[in-house]
């Protein structure tokens, strides 16, 4: 089915544009140019050139907080996608019971992220946490505020638990629009379960699931209140991700050039990987519309 | 305007990227084109090949910051070679 295109809507856009330029497109502008200088407060500024993209180019300290980031990103997004498919799959189709189930499965997405930061931090405390406390008492060496392995073992439950809804009532949405017929067909030819999902299911999600997969990749990839709220990016440096660590830079130590060149390249990684995802899904849109 | 501390250089900057917008629009109004198929195997428009320019661009600059450092003259020879290149067959 062809799209209608008319320019013309382009100007229903127009107050969310404005908007959007004041919250984002001048301050974006106002980073470049930190990004060139340097400043001691006072609203003084020094030239700088390129200093502070040479610097962080060669900054070990902010690769490594860009690794930690990417792998974070990769965790989530294996976990989280195959287990959203799964509950998806599993949820009631109609009734009462799916109504409850979206209900339920709603309820983490709503809890604002600091609250989220909160549950887990009290959560995971040996001494009050009940989760903590449970694995102490079953004689697991548990502490995520001393090992940095229980620390990244808790900041990939807690956004397992915090997110994984999202992917399974995207999922779910696209199951429901699957029309019976094709149900019936396989039922004739008897596919497996297996054939049904791989050749029925699966295509028919590959719109929704690349839309999870990129928006759970953007926010995770900028990922700042949860591990901040409950590790506070420690033990040492383990949980310190690369949004903590440019907050850490600019605001605690007040170097705003070298922040601000960071966030450019960060800025650059998010725009490619959000521009291919972009790509595909259009495309996907233009050759299932043929 | 003094708290966005604008320098020469990245007013310049943003002037270019401001007049290539304009005129791309302009383009698009005054002669308006389908999408072409290019050795990427997905369409795109002009608008789209100066996004994919500008973005890899970035790259090249950074790229080449990393590697052979300061002046980036030789990115910007780069860049305006990809960005023919990208026009041409993309």
């Amino acid at each position: 089915m062809d799209k209608t295109q008319n320019n013309k809507a382009w100007f229903l856009v127009l107050p969310v544009l404005v908007l959007v330029a004041f919250s984002a497109v001048l301050p974006l502008m106002t980073v470049v140019n930190y990004s060139v200088q340097d400043t001691f407060g006072n609203n003084e500024f020094f030239w700088a050139g390129l200093d502070w993209f040479d610097e962080m180019l060669h900054s070990d300290r902010m690769w490594d907080a860009l690794g930690k980031q990417a792998l974070f990103s990769a965790i989530i997004l294996a976990i989280e996608v195959p287990l959203g498919i799964f509950v998806a799959l599993n949820m009631p189709k109609r009734g009462f019971w799916a109504s409850f189930c979206l209900v339920v499965m709603a309820l983490p997405l709503l809890i604002p992220f600091n609250v989220v930061g909160t549950i887990w931090q009290i959560f995971g405390r040996v001494d009050i946490g009940l989760l903590g406390h449970t694995l102490a008492a079953l004689g697991i060496d548990y502490n995520y505020t001393s090992d940095a392995l229980d620390a990244w073992a808790t900041l990939i439950v807690m956004d397992v638990w915090h997110w994984t809804s999202l992917v399974a009532l995207l999922a779910y949405a696209g199951l429901q629009s699957i029309p019976e017929a094709y149900y019936q067909a396989a039922k004739i030819d008897q596919a497996s379960r297996w054939a049904v999902f791989r050749y029925i299911e699966l295509p028919k999600m590959q719109g929704v699931l690349l839309i999870a997969v990129l928006l759970r990749f953007m926010d995770s990839f900028m990922i700042y209140t949860e591990p901040f709220v409950v590790t506070g990016g420690g033990p040492g440096n383990a949980t310190t991700f690369l949004s903590i660590d440019l907050v850490k830079m600019a605001i605690g130590q007040f170097d705003l050039g070298p922040a601000a060149a960071f966030s450019l390249m960060y800025f650059l990684v998010i725009l490619l990987i959000s521009w291919v995802f972009y790509t595909v899904m259009t495309n996907l849109d233009k050759a299932e519309g043929k | 305007m003094a708290w966005m501390a604008w320098t020469l250089p990245t007013a310049a900057f943003f002037g270019t990227i401001a007049a290539l917008l304009v005129i791309f629009t302009v383009l698009a109004i005054k002669y308006p084109e389908t999408p072409r198929l290019g050795v990427l195997r997905f369409e795109t428009t002009r608008g789209d090949r100066l996004f994919i320019t500008l973005l890899g661009s970035g790259f090249i600059n950074l790229i080449w910051l990393a590697t052979m450092g300061a002046p980036l003259w030789g990115a910007l020879a780069l860049c305006l070679a990809y960005a023919f290149a990208v026009f041409r067959w993309v």
